[in-house]
C-alpha cells in the first residue's frame, strides 16, 4: 500500500524542530531513520499529518567520547554501532547487540533514537540501554533533561517523552574493563524481533552484577536478585529459582510457557557473563 | 505539495518534484523508469526493492524519496559491468539462484554489498547475512550456492 496524503518539513536544526512539533498544527510526527514508521504509514497504520524529518539535523549525528561515557547522538544508524565506526562504551557489547537484529538494509537506515521513542517492547535497544545504565538526554519546548532508561518505558510504545519532546542522544557510562556480558535473544528466525533478550554484566573483580531482561510486556526488567546469585557463583538450579522467583514477582502478565523462556534467556545471559 | 528534489541516480543528476509520500521504489521506478529495484511487500520485509543509498543497501520502498535528497542512489542497472555484481550475475545464473526473478535484484544488491564488506563469507555468515531477502521460488539453496560460487570466483580474481 502507499501512504496517506501527508505535510513534509525538513527543519535544520534541533531547536527548529522542536518549535514545529510545538506549533500544535495538526497531528505531526517525528521521523528518523523510518525503519517502523515508513511501514506504518504504507500501511496506513499511522495517521500523521505532518512529518518532520530529523534527517537534515547534523547535530543528531554526532557522537561524543566524554573521557567517561559516550554520548551518541539519536540519529546514529544502528550499522555505525555493528561496524564500530562509533566509540564503544560497552565492552563491544553495543556492536553485538547492534549486528543482530532486523537485516542490514534496515540497519543501515534505522537510528538507535528512533528505536528506544518508538518503544516497542521487543526493540533490542530498550534492553540495552537498560542494562548498560545509560542516560537519556531529551529537549523539548521546556528545554533539556535527562532521563535514566530505567525509567524511560513506561509501557508498549509509550515512553516517559512528553508531546513535542525528542530524544537528542543516547549516554552509556563507559563500563569497566574487567566486566564481561552475556547475551541471550530468542527469536523465531533470523531478523525478526525478539520473543525474549536477555542482556548480563558481571564484574567479579569489582564484585558487581547486572542483568535485564527486553521482550517483555512493557518496559525491561532489571533483576538485581537474579543478578547477584549469578555472582555469587550458586548452582544452576539454585540459580533457576531465583531467576523464576523475581519474574513472577515483577507481576507482569506472563504466560507459563513466556515465563519458561524469559527464565531461560535469562539464565543463560547470567552464564555466559559469569563464565566468560 | 510537492516538493523539489535533487539526487544523483546511478550517476547521473535528477531534478524532480515529488509528493512526500512518494517513496523511493516508486520514485526510481516510475519516474525515471529503472524497474530492475522490484517491488514486494511494500512494508519493508521482503527485500526485493533493496537499492544503495549512499553505498549502504537499504530498502526503497521505506524510504521517502524527500528524505534522501541530496543522496547517491545506486541501483541494480547502475551496477551492470562492475566486476562483482557480473560475477554474482554469472553464479546466480549457473547455480540456480533465480527461479522466477523477482527477488533477484534486492538478492544481487544484498549480496554485492555482502561480498564486499566480508569477502571471507561462509554458509552460515551467507545464510544469515541474507535473511533479509525473501525468495519463494528457490529454496534458498542455489541462491547461497551462487553467493558462495561468487565469493570464491572474485577472490580468485583477485588473486591472478
Amino acid at each position: 500500500m502507499k501512504p496517506a496524503p501527508f505535510a513534509y518539513i525538513r527543519p535544520a536544526s534541533i531547536a527548529e524542530a522542536v518549535r514545529i512539533l510545538a506549533d500544535g498544527k495538526g497531528s505531526a510526527r517525528p521521523l528518523a531513520g523510518g525503519q517502523s514508521l515508513v511501514p506504518m504509514l504504507n500501511l496506513r497504520l499511522a495517521p500523521v499529518e505532518r512529518i518532520v524529518d530529523l534527517g537534515g539535523i547534523a547535530e543528531l549525528r554526532q557522537t561524543r567520547d566524554d573521557g567517561t561515557s559516550v554520548r551518541y547522538g539519536a540519529m546514529t544508524i544502528h550499522a555505525a554501532f555493528e561496524d564500530g565506526e562509533v566509540p564503544d562504551a560497552s565492552n563491544g557489547l553495543m556492536a553485538h547487540v547492534a549486528g543482530r537484529f532486523a537485516f542490514r538494509a534496515v540497519r543501515n537506515r534505522g537510528t538507535i533514537g528512533g528505536a528506544l521513542a518508538l518503544a516497542d517492547p521487543a526493540s533490542d535497544w530498550l534492553v540495552t540501554v537498560v542494562a548498560l545504565e545509560a542516560k537519556l538526554h531529551a529537549v523539548g519546548p521546556d528545554g533539556r533533561r535527562v532521563i535514566p532508561a530505567e525509567k524511560f518505558v513506561l509501557g508498549p510504545y509509550f515512553t516517559s517523552l512528553a508531546e513535542g519532546e525528542l530524544l537528542e542522544a543516547i549516554e552509556v557510562p563507559k563500563r569497566p574493563k574487567t566486566e564481561r556480558w552475556g547475551y541471550c535473544k530468542v527469536t523465531a528466525k533470523v531478523g525478526e524481533y525478539a520473543e525474549s533478550m536477555a542482556l548480563a554484566l558481571v564484574d567479579r573483580a569489582r564484585g558487581t552484577a547486572r542483568v535485564a531482561l527486553g521482550a517483555t510486556d512493557g518496559a525491561p526488567i532489571v533483576l538485581p536478585e537474579a543478578a547477584a546469585s549469578a555472582l555469587r557463583g550458586e548452582a544452576a538450579q539454585s540459580l533457576r529459582e531465583t531467576i523464576q522467583r523475581e519474574l513472577v514477582a515483577a507481576e507482569r502478565d506472563f504466560s507459563r510457557a513466556k515465563l519458561a523462556m524469559h527464565a531461560t534467556t535469562v539464565f543463560r545471559a547470567l552464564r555466559d557473563a559469569v563464565s566468560s | 505539495m510537492k516538493i523539489p528534489i535533487s539526487l544523483v541516480v546511478n550517476g547521473a543528476t535528477v531534478e524532480a518534484q515529488v509528493e512526500p509520500r512518494m517513496h523511493l521504489g516508486d520514485f526510481l521506478r516510475e519516474h525515471l523508469r529503472l524497474t530492475a529495484t522490484h517491488l514486494g511487500c511494500e512494508h519493508g520485509v521482503c527485500g526485493a526493492c533493496t537499492v544503495l543509498i549512499d553505498g549502504r543497501p537499504a530498502r526503497a520502498c521505506i524510504t521517502l524519496a524527500v528524505t534522501v535528497n541530496g543522496a547517491e542512489i545506486r541501483t541494480l542497472e547502475g551496477l551492470q559491468g562492475d566486476a562483482l555484481m557480473e560475477t554474482l550475475k554469472t553464479a546466480f545464473h549457473e547455480k540456480h539462484g533465480l527461479q522466477c526473478g523477482f527477488c533477484t535484484p534486492g538478492m544481487l544488491v544484498s549480496a554485492w554489498d555482502l561480498l564486499k564488506r566480508r569477502p571471507d563469507i561462509d554458509e552460515r555468515e551467507v545464510r544469515v547475512a541474507m535473511s533479509g531477502n525473501l525468495c519463494r521460488c528457490t529454496g534458498y539453496q542455489g541462491i547461497v550456492r551462487s553467493i558462495l560460487a561468487a565469493a570464491d570466483e572474485a577472490k580468485t580474481a583477485e588473486s591472478v
